[in-house]
Formats: structure tokens, C-alpha cells, sequence
């Protein structure tokens, strides 16, 4: 089998008293999607900033594997590295779509930026790929000069998507993505997102504590509690066969649907 | 502070400012000459005229001119506006230096919003005033943020500029502050110059300073440096230009200013480089001292 | 029986279930379960309701984890240790040998009838074409109208939702297939396709096992009853 994408060991944060992680391992395959689960403060969004190199942990090493096999420690290569990386092969989906989005970008800017970014330079050539992109997250493409402030919050997150997806990078991070939104627009989006990313192959890392949209987009889970994953596993096993008190207090806590 | 009457600039150390001050900003241009394109911040001083009016550019001249240097001042080309005549005039009274309005005769000329006509040498300094050095200012708020930008020449965010102006207006529609990168590495803002005067940055023999005195920074163009204008390949750069000629001196290729002759829509197109339409006058009335209007030349008339 | 034989073998597979959220409670489902079940062979699983047997079908898949002993399957010409297997090797097993089809559909919104049967076969590396043509004929075989097929289930009758899933879990040709009541909502017509489709896979050297609530069906397909007995509960 394939090697890690993403490979992360002895993960430790912690803010003055309180353990965002505590001693955390997690890795991450080419193709898999993979939800962290949990309440708010159970440290699954430090979990997410520490592994995309956003936040340095107190101790611990995250390895991100590059095309050609070489493994890279995400806090050893230098900001420019980082960056460089977030705007090919990585990508992040804010719970917010105004901190991913440029609002005062037209809808085919936002989508054009990473292309623009990675140095291409053919104006027609840069809106016929955001047009593409618009029409695959469901927006007219007739919307493509208009500004993400004249859309609604599904589609500002649809727009986001796309944005992020248009390098067809291997792995992105995504923090809560249907956070916030009603919900019948969630579950839209998280179908889009399901398809999208069994299209494309790409590598997903979900922040949320929607089991159902974990349920929905994970092959596998993580259950973090107090900086600790206390259970992990394949999606189905997880949910339907729950081993650790808070993960059975959490699916116990979800209506069926 | 006392006046000296017997002191031969007024009371002030030459070229008004301090040595410390001077040792200073030609430490900051130093480096901004040994790092093309990149801003250099450094301590701007209160000056004896309001921000906007080229403080930036007036410490920058300070810095560098000597007794013997010949100082031309324009605004908007003009050797003659209320800006340019009084900075002119502050450093003939602080410095004795020599002023002219001819290009060819300066060793220093301090700009705002032009580049003369006149191809400059490289015996010639051009010094900029700078109201805004930061080319992304209008696109990330955030100056930390542009810092990083720069360091990490991360400079798509300025195509999608371009990009968003070519998807409004068909066209890029910056006429002024076009951006530039210079020697393939800095973004810069080549200051409120229009793009017209773009092209004429790149491998110019003169040193070009640039100085923004609000916002503390100062960066250079060294002679010989590649400075190029951004743009897409299916929407090539274009520098553009008023249609006609000059009504004075009927130049072709120079940059020109619309000027509106009265109250009933009459216009005409004049030289923005007052010097440049000048010289071709004189030389045209020189040529043909019989003729009492300008006759319209053409390239290759001498 | 030889173990080398067979397609799936379990070593005394034990299940309880301890519910943290009732103060600790354990139940004890199963206890020293010994299966093992030949290529081509299909074993009904047998005993009243309610003693386990779909909570032993869920352990063979990997649904719910065993708690005492070991799940062995034939995975690729080599015997793999289902219980030991990690999440994505779990997921390696289900996509090329292990097939399931479970009495209600899991509806994916928005997806449609012939995509969710072609999603398993698209999975193991078929051309797109040539999986949702295999699709489309299997739903034809099973009395779904083609006007359904890119209709996503989620309003189709009980009986069509289980058509698709059964679609679904027969279209890849698993080398196992677990079916848990794979007839309860059918008419007799389609009991008779799903006959034929059991048959058929046995004939292809499946080996399959199944909870049949349908006497009548059970005795048409499986080869011998493996009985499932309810075990003393155990404080």
C-alpha cells in the first residue's frame, strides 16, 4: 500500500493549563478522507491548524510527502516552503467563507487566484478554467463577474470550494465546512463536496462535529476528547460500534436520520 | 531655531537636513539601490512643507545633492507649477544649488507623477515622490501580510488585480501606478506615473530614487535594471497615449495633457514635459525663423 | 472441515456490547462462534430472532468489532486476519473481496439509482461505461424501470430501495457476499431474480452467507443452516 501523505506522531499543545493535544498521532493517505470528530475544545481545530503548519506544536513532528516520495517535517521548511505548498498541493476550506474567500474579488478572480498564484498568465485561458469550476459547485456561470457578497452563504462556501480545488491539490484541510449554514444547504454542499472529492482523489482532512456529515464523507474517523483521540477507526465501525464512553455519548446524541 | 545671518543657507545645514539625517537615508538608499525593487523603510523627518507635497522625494534629493549639482524639479511634467517651483526655490535657498527646467542640463530632477521626455544619461539621478510604495496596499490591508508577500515574491493576488480590471472594463484599465516587477524578483509601484512612462524604466542608464515620506520608505532602480510591466500574454501591456499630436509643438510620441481653451467644450492637446515641447519649438523656430506658428512636425524633420 | 478451503473462517468470534451511557452495562451477544464457509458454497445463518445473527453478519464485515477471537477471509489468493486488519485495509478488503448487502439502502442525496450500483464497480477500477451498462442491466433484471435509474432512491418504495441495494451488492461479483434478508420487502418475481443471482454467484465460486427469513428462499439457496443460539446473559 502507499505511503502516508500527511504522517504525524507525539503530537503535544498546550495553553497554559489546558491540553489542546495530548500526545496525538494521526496519518493521512493519498485518496482518503478522514473526519476528527469531537465538541468544541476536544482540540480538533488545533489538531487541524498544528498538521497544516499554522500552529507549531510543543513537541512532536508532522512529515508531509511531496509527488516524487520525499518526506518533508511541515515545521522544518520554512514559511516560503509552507506557503508555497498551501497554494498547490494543499488547499483549506474555512468554517467561514469570508476568511477564504476575497470579497471585493469577483467570483472569477477568487477561483483564478491560485492559477495566477502558480504562474499562469493566459487571461482567457485563466476564465475558461474558473467558468469550469463555477458550473462543477453549481453557480451560474453568468455570476462569474459578480462579488462573493452578492451570494448567499451556500453559495459563498460552494465558491470557496472551488477556489481551493481549481490546482486539484492532493490534500486540503477543512474546517468545519457546513458550519453555520441552514441546513438543507449543508447537505447540498456535502454532497458536492463527497463527489468532488471522489472525482478528483484528493486527500481531505475534516474538522467538524456533524457525525452525519462525517458519516457521509469519511472512510475513516478520529474521536478527540480533551487533546486526546480516544477512539479511531473505520467510519461504519466507529459510529455503528462505538467502544468509548464520550464516542457512545456522541453518536447517542445525534438523531437518526 | 536661531538665524544666522552670516550663514550662507538660511541658518540651515546644507541641503536643510543634519549630517546624522543625511548618513542615515543614504544608508537606507544604499540598500534599497543593492536590493532593487524592495522597500527600505527608514526614519522620515518633518519637513517644512505638508506630506503629499514630496517630503519623501525632497529628503531623498537632500541625501544625495552636492554644491555642484544642477537641480530640475517637475510636477506633472511641468517645470513651472506651485509644487515644483517651490521646491526648486527651498533648495536654492538651503543648498545654492543651481536649478534649470532643462532635462539634459540636470544631474538630479525630482518628479512627481512623470518621467521627461528627454532619454536621461548616466550621469543623471531621477528622484520620485512617493505617495503610496506599496504596490498591494489597495488589495491586502494587512501590511505585515504584504511584507510577507514581497518576501516570499507570493504576487498572484496583484494579477488577479489585473485580471478583475480586464473582467470589468475589457481592458487593464490602470492608467496610473501600473505595477512593474523589477529584475524579475520585487513588485514595485513605479509611483503615480502613467503607464506610458512605464517602459521607459526599464534598463534606464539614470539612477532612479523613489521616496515616500508619509509612509517612511524609500526604494531604488538601479541603471541597467530590467523593469517590466505586468500583464497577461492574451492582454499584452500597452502604454497608453492621448490620440494626436501637440498643438505647440506638434510631437507625435510625447505624453500629452488635455487642456480646455474655454466654456463651450473647446479643447486642445499640449506636451505634458513642458521642457521636451519647449526645446522642440525653440528648435523648429530655429529651423524655420520665417514661420510665426509652430508647424506640426514630423519624425525625421531635423 | 479444512480451514485452507475456505473463503471465510471465524475462531471463536465473541461480541458483547457495553453501554458506558447505562452505567456500564455489558450484553453479551455471542460467544464461541466457529463458522467457516467454502467458494461456492452458501450458508444461511439459522435461531430465533434476536440471538445475533445480524450482529455476526456485522462482525464479518468488519461493522462491529470483535471483542473475542479472530475473523480470517481469503483476501486476494491469501488468508487475512479481518480482525486485525486496520481501517484502510478494511476498506482494501471491502472494495476487492468482501461484499454486503444490508436490508435498508443507505441513500447518498442526490445520487442517482444507477450510480449508486455502478459506485462499487467504478471503485475497483471499471471504466465508467462499462460499470453503469453492468448497472443498468442488473436493475433491468431486477424489475427496476429504466425511467428510475438516475432518480436518487430516496423516494422509492421499500421494495425498490432494496432492488438497488441488491444491485449494488451483486454487480462487483465479491468473492463474499453477507445478505441479511435480501428478499423481506420482494415480490414473488423478484424473489425468483434474487434466487437466480444467489445461484449464479455460487456457480462463480462466491461464497456467500445470509440471514433468510424467507423459509421458502432459504431452502432454495443455501447449502446447510449455521445456527446462531442466544447465549446466557451474563452479568
Amino acid at each position: 500500500m502507499s505511503a502516508p501523505l500527511l504522517e504525524a506522531k507525539g503530537l503535544n499543545l498546550a495553553f497554559g493549563a489546558v491540553r489542546a493535544l495530548d500526545d496525538v498521532a494521526i496519518d493521512i493517505h493519498p485518496g482518503e478522507v478522514v473526519a476528527i470528530v469531537g465538541e468544541s475544545g476536544s482540540g480538533k481545530s488545533s489538531l487541524l491548524r498544528v498538521l497544516a503548519g499554522q500552529m507549531r506544536p510543543d513537541a512532536g513532528t508532522v512529515l508531509y510527502r511531496d509527488p516524487a516520495g520525499t518526506a518533508h517535517p511541515v515545521h522544518g521548511m520554512g514559511e516560503a516552503a509552507l506557503r508555497r505548498l498551501m497554494r498547490t498541493d494543499w488547499g483549506f476550506v474555512h468554517q467561514n467563507a469570508r476568511d477564504g474567500l476575497r470579497m471585493g474579488v469577483s467570483a472569477g478572480g477568487n477561483v483564478g487566484e491560485r492559477l495566477m498564484a502558480i504562474g499562469a498568465r493566459h487571461y482567457g485561458g485563466i476564465r475558461e478554467e474558473a467558468t469550469e469550476w463555477l458550473k462543477r459547485v453549481e453557480i451560474d456561470p453568468a455570476r462569474i463577474d459578480h462579488l462573493p457578497r452578492t451570494f448567499s452563504g451556500g453559495m459563498q462556501q460552494r465558491l470557496q470550494i472551488a477556489r481551493t480545488l481549481v490546482t486539484r491539490p492532493r490534500l486540503v484541510f477543512m474546517d468545519e465546512p457546513t458550519g453555520g449554514l441552514d441546513v438543507s444547504v449543508q447537505a447540498r454542499l456535502l454532497d458536492l463536496i463527497r463527489a468532488l472529492v471522489a472525482d478528483l482523489g484528493i486527500a481531505v482532512l475534516l474538522v467538524t462535529h456533524d457525525i452525519a456529515a462525517a458519516r457521509l464523507l469519511a472512510h475513516r474517523i478520529l474521536v478527540m476528547r480533551r487533546g486526546q483521540v480516544v477512539e479511531h477507526g473505520l467510519t461504519d465501525r466507529v459510529l455503528d460500534d462505538p467502544q468509548h464512553p464520550y464516542t457512545q455519548l456522541l453518536v447517542a446524541s445525534v438523531l437518526a436520520a | 531655531m536661531s538665524h544666522e545671518p552670516g550663514s550662507p543657507f538660511g541658518g540651515y545645514n546644507f541641503a536643510y537636513l543634519d549630517e546624522n539625517t543625511k548618513r542615515m537615508i543614504r544608508r537606507a538608499l544604499l540598500k534599497a539601490v543593492a536590493i532593487p525593487g524592495h522597500q527600505v523603510p527608514f526614519g522620515a523627518r518633518e519637513m517644512p512643507l505638508p506630506y503629499g507635497w514630496g517630503t519623501g522625494g525632497i529628503q531623498v534629493t537632500a541625501a544625495i545633492l552636492g554644491p555642484r549639482d544642477v537641480l530640475k524639479v517637475i510636477d506633472q511634467g511641468a517645470d513651472d507649477t506651485t509644487n515644483a517651483v517651490s521646491i526648486r526655490r527651498f533648495f536654492s535657498r538651503v543648498a545654492g544649488v543651481r536649478g534649470t527646467t532643462r532635462t539634459a542640463e540636470a544631474t538630479i530632477i525630482q518628479t512627481r507623477h512623470r518621467i521627461p521626455e528627454t532619454p536621461l544619461t548616466e550621469a543623471q539621478t531621477l528622484v520620485y515622490q512617493v505617495p503610496m510604495p506599496e504596490p498591494l496596499f489597495r488589495l491586502e490591508p494587512r501590511l505585515a501580510e504584504t511584507r510577507r508577500m514581497h518576501a516570499l515574491a507570493d504576487y498572484g493576488l496583484m494579477h488577479v488585480k489585473l485580471y478583475e480590471d480586464i473582467a470589468r472594463h475589457g481592458h487593464v484599465s490602470t492608467a496610473y501606478s501600473y505595477p512593474v516587477m523589477v529584475g524579475g524578483r520585487y513588485l514595485m509601484s513605479p509611483s503615480p506615473i502613467p503607464a506610458f512612462d512605464n517602459p521607459k524604466m526599464h534598463r534606464m542608464p539614470a539612477l532612479q530614487l523613489f521616496g515616500a515620506g508619509r509612509e517612511k520608505k524609500i526604494y531604488a532602480v538601479p541603471p541597467y535594471t530590467e523593469v517590466r510591466s505586468l500583464d497577461f500574454e492574451d492582454h499584452p501591456f500597452r502604454p497608453h497615449r492621448a490620440d494626436g499630436c501637440c498643438a505647440l509643438c506638434g510631437s507625435t510620441t510625447s505624453y500629452l495633457d488635455e487642456v480646455l481653451t474655454d466654456d463651450r467644450g473647446g479643447r486642445m492637446f499640449v506636451c505634458s514635459d513642458t521642457d521636451y515641447c519647449e526645446e522642440r519649438q525653440e528648435a523648429a523656430a530655429t529651423a524655420a525663423p520665417a514661420s510665426t506658428t509652430p508647424a506640426p512636425e514630423t519624425e525625421g524633420v531635423a | 472441515m479444512s480451514i485452507s478451503e475456505s473463503a471465510l473462517w471465524t475462531e471463536g468470534l465473541g461480541k458483547s456490547f457495553r453501554l458506558h451511557l447505562q452505567g456500564g452495562l455489558r450484553i453479551p451477544v455471542l460467544a464461541d462462534v466457529d463458522l467457516a464457509v467454502k467458494p461456492g458454497e452458501c450458508v444461511a445463518l439459522s435461531g430465533p430472532s434476536g440471538a445475533g445473527k445480524s450482529t455476526l453478519m456485522r462482525c464479518l464485515y468488519g461493522n462491529y468489532g470483535a471483542e473475542q477471537g479472530r475473523i480470517w477471509l481469503r483476501h486476494q489468493g491469501a488468508p487475512v486476519e479481518l480482525t486485525a486488519a486496520d481501517a484502510r485495509a478494511t476498506r482494501e478488503i471491502r472494495r476487492h473481496t468482501l461484499g454486503y448487502v444490508s436490508q435498508f439502502l443507505r441513500v447518498i442525496p442526490r445520487v442517482g439509482a444507477l450510480d449508486i450500483v455502478a459506485e462499487p464497480l467504478i471503485a475497483r477500477g471499471a471504466a465508467p461505461d462499462a460499470a453503469r451498462a453492468r448497472a443498468r442491466e442488473l436493475l433491468l433484471r431486477l424489475n427496476l424501470p429504466e425511467r428510475l435509474h438516475h432518480l436518487p432512491p430516496a423516494t422509492f418504495s421499500g421494495g425498490e430501495q432494496q432492488r438497488v441495494n441488491l444491485a449494488r451488492g451483486f454487480a462487483p461479483g465479491y468473492p463474499l457476499l453477507l445478505l441479511d434478508e435480501p428478499t423481506a420487502s420482494l415480490d414473488a418475481a423478484n424473489r425468483a431474480v434474487v434466487i437466480g443471482l444467489i445461484g449464479e454467484a455460487k456457480q462463480a465460486g462466491a461464497a456467500l452467507i445470509g440471514i433468510f427469513h424467507d423459509v421458502e428462499v432459504r431452502d432454495q439457496v443455501a447449502d446447510r443452516l449455521f445456527e446462531v443460539l442466544p447465549i446466557q446473559d451474563a452479568a
